[in-house]
């Protein structure tokens, strides 16, 4: 055991921030350095990069479309993307639906939709939540009753993040109304273009249009478009959740994060001293850097024991649970360097239509990311569902 | 990188693990701590001579295994899931450590009487005034022609009763806190001059203060290397009592949920209401990010010495931290119970509750940490 980096691995590390800096997309970086917001095209031209380059999906098995990297490669490229500050692909293709496909698919669904999910032709979003339906995931009401060769669809969800962009959805529904809960649902796969379906957008705190509404009206689906068998989705759910919350923990970023506090605070003066000197201040910078070092190797240990043939199993709640937590501790201190400058508010509407404005760039979306950033608690089983999922899962209580 | 332990480590964890279920049931450990001398000897000759385990972490030119820090840390792990009352820190990590750290002729003579049982150590480094910091050192170490006379008193030092050889740190010059003129010597613990009260640590261990009165000790005494020499030893041990810290944790944790499937209240066992169930859930977020934190200090203890401080800082500050939760929250589970000599939790409890401190708590070592990696 140790924490050296191979010499393999060290050239491993400059092929990838080599790459990196000659082939990120210069248009992408000079609006993330405005603070524009990003459409479709923006989150794409990265994302193509990367698929050119054959590293879009580094988890997914070699016959799939992934690396084959060992676990210290993994690691060391979200290091690397991190500290690029590289913009995070969108996860509904890559990191969710698409390892249920490649998991429980059909050979005719995994040749259909995997490589468009690597390419990016496919835009994918989530159809989990419903109105009535949050942390009691099971008891969703959108229902599918077949007609023929197809499902007929009909129901709401909510929270689908990024749906305005979507090509296609991955949706649970209600296949039979009078098995159990979790019993009576199937997982299908849904062309967003087919009649019958409407994305309304759902504005949040920072004002920005990142979820939506999605309505199902007599929608038509085929039946070929359902992954693994009718009235067992739920087990796609699960295994598309612990998988997501490997993810989440957003380790690399967070850390990348604390370096920009850390810069900031050293160089906004406080009186005679910089911010980083007031006793207060840096020993809550102390204690997030502490708490990112032990989710770090929570999580390289996960990755290891994942390695060696485990998981991921449920033990991953506990990635989801302090890595979310980290991400809102780090929104609160930038809110808090931010002072007075944490208050006014300039939306950016897209290009051109700036309002030029007031205080340091970096306080401009302090207190809209602190807001947004409270989602990181709730999405993906909020934080209590994480304990309960513990409790039941890995304590057996 | 690699994070995965060798196969000889998975049977040096298996062997200390069978050897223990054999022989330090909770019923035995309250009888070893009921002898007069606070232990059964034969424990230590076992670990030692019979099984041969005290040779893992030794360099194989002491007739070691080639093992080091690791290795340390896996048997302080096992060592804490029974709450042994056995000087491995003292002994092997701190004595060994130091000897490894000096090598020459010291170490090739005492590391294979460490390795035969044959040796035992205390680490005399606390002072009544001193808190945490190594430099704030009222004994002396007065040169006296080839040798020197010390003279102080130190602290709650554990394991000293059982102890062949003692390792002091004493001022050779300098004024107190100030870091040049501290020395870390080599001591026979039976050396004329010495004295010792000794007692019970509340955590079932035996300690004693210990006083030096014009205690003439020979030149080679003095194991080279000052304050640095002193932290990186406090480093290692520190790590290791996180180590123990995780075997502690974990066994507070499933006695814990072992206990509320057990007990009923209400007509239900209470592991069934979710306000337990949430805090049990807290007590294995914990119990995961102490092992994690054990694992990373441990892997870096190799690194120049500001980082490897800043590092263990950082590990031990969350350790604290998160072992006070495991802890607290084991005994609220289990109610009434729970704060009795009678179940074997409060006696886990007892040792977490003075490994939060061991070494310095979580201010003292953030304090360490912000002062090293931030602008002042």
């Amino acid at each position: 055991m140790d924490l050296e980096f191979s010499a393999e691995e060290i050239a491993f590390r400059d092929e990838v921030r080599t790459f990196i800096a000659e082939n990120y997309p210069a248009e992408l970086r000079g609006k993330q350095d405005e603070g524009d917001e990003l459409s479709k095209e923006d989150f794409l031209s990265w994302h193509k990069v990367l698929y050119k380059k054959g590293w879009v999906a580094p988890a997914w098995p070699v016959e799939y479309g992934g690396t084959g990297w060992s676990i210290t490669q993994r690691y060391i490229f979200s290091e690397e993307i991190a500290r690029a500050d590289c913009i995070r692909l969108m996860p509904f293709g890559l990191t969710m639906v698409g390892p249920v496909i490649y998991t429980f698919g059909t050979p005719e669904q995994k040749a259909k939709f995997l490589p468009r999910i690597l390419s990016g032709e496919d835009w994918w979003c989530q159809g989990y939540s419903e109105p009535g339906s949050g942390s009691d995931l099971a008891s969703l009401r959108t229902k599918a009753e077949r007609d023929g060769d197809h499902y007929i669809v009909n129901g709401q969800k909510t929270w689908t993040t990024m749906g305005q962009h979507a090509d296609w959805g991955f949706f649970l529904v209600r296949t039979d109304p009078d098995a159990k809960q979790q019993e009576g649902i199937s997982f299908l796969l849904i062309d967003m273009k087919t009649p019958g379906i409407e994305v309304r957008p759902i504005i949040t705190l920072g004002g920005e249009h990142e979820v939506n509404e999605v309505f199902l009206d007599n929608v038509r689906v085929p039946v070929e478009n359902r992954v693994f068998e009718e009235n067992k989705g739920w087990t796609c759910a699960k295994f598309l959740l612990a998988h997501e919350r490997v993810g989440i923990a957003g380790v690399a970023s967070s850390k990348r994060a604390v370096e920009r506090i850390r810069a900031i605070a050293g160089a906004e003066m406080e009186g005679e001293k910089p911010l980083l000197a007031n006793p207060f201040f840096r020993r809550k910078v102390a204690e997030l850097e502490m708490d990112l070092a032990a989710l770090e190797f929570t999580e390289l240990r996960t990755l290891s024991g994942m390695a060696a043939g485990h998981g991921p199993g449920p033990e991953s709640s506990v990635l989801k649970i302090k890595g979310s937590e980290i991400q809102q501790r780090l929104t609160e201190l930038t809110l808090e360097m931010a002072g007075h400058y944490g208050a006014p508010y300039f939306r950016s509407f897209g290009e051109g239509d700036n309002e030029h404005a007031v205080g340091p760039a970096w306080a401009n979306k302090a207190a809209p990311v602190y807001y947004n950033t409270r989602k990181t608690t709730i999405y993906g089983g909020s934080n209590e569902i994480q304990r309960n999922i513990i409790a039941k899962m890995v304590l057996g209580l | 990188m690699d994070l995965s332990y060798t196969e000889t480590q998975d049977m040096l964890r298996d062997s200390l693990a069978r050897f223990l279920a054999d022989t330090y049931d909770f019923e035995t450990r309250k009888k070893m701590l009921s002898r007069p001398e606070g232990r059964d000897p034969g424990i230590w000759k076992a670990l030692s001579s019979e099984l041969g385990l005290t040779c893992a972490p030794f360099a194989e030119e002491y007739g070691g295994m080639g093992g080091g820090h690791l290795e340390n840390a896996i048997m302080m792990e096992e060592l804490g899931k029974v709450i042994a009352i056995e000087p491995w820190l003292q002994t092997v990590v701190i004595g060994g450590g130091a000897l490894t750290a000096v090598g020459g002729a010291v170490a090739a003579e005492v590391i294979p009487q460490i390795i035969s049982g044959d040796a035992t150590f205390a680490f005399a480094y606390a002072e009544p005034q001193g808190r945490y910091n190594l430099a704030d050192i009222g004994t002396t170490a007065k040169a006296d022609g080839a040798g020197f006379v010390l003279n102080g008193h130190k602290a709650a030092v554990y394991a000293a009763p059982w102890a062949t050889h003692l390792l002091v740190t004493a001022r050779t010059g300098g004024s107190r806190r100030e870091r040049a003129g501290v020395e870390l010597f080599l001591v026979d613990a039976k050396a004329a001059g010495i004295t010792m009260r000794e007692y019970a640590m509340v955590d079932g261990f035996r300690g004693a203060e210990v006083y030096f009165e014009n205690v003439a000790i020979p030149g080679e005494a003095l194991l080279p290397g000052g304050i640095d020499l002193i932290e990186r030893v406090v480093d290692e041990a520190t790590i290791a009592v996180c180590a123990e810290g995780t075997g502690i944790a974990r066994k507070l944790l499933e006695g814990t949920v072992e206990y509320t499937k057990q007990r009923k209240q209400f007509g239900q066992p209470i592991g069934k209401f979710q306000a337990l169930q949430h805090r049990m859930a807290d007590m294995l977020v914990d119990v995961e990010q102490i092992a994690s934190m054990g694992l990373m200090g441990t892997l870096k203890l190799g690194l120049p010495a500001d980082q490897r401080k800043a590092a263990v800082s950082q590990v031990k500050a969350k350790v604290a931290r998160s072992i006070k939760a495991v802890g607290q929250n084991a005994v609220q589970t289990h109610g009434g119970i729970g704060i009795t000599m009678e179940l074997a939790i409060g006696h886990y409890f007892k040792r977490s509750t003075m490994i939060e401190n061991q070494f310095g708590g979580a201010d003292w070592h953030l304090e360490r940490y912000e002062a090293l990696t931030l602008p002042a």
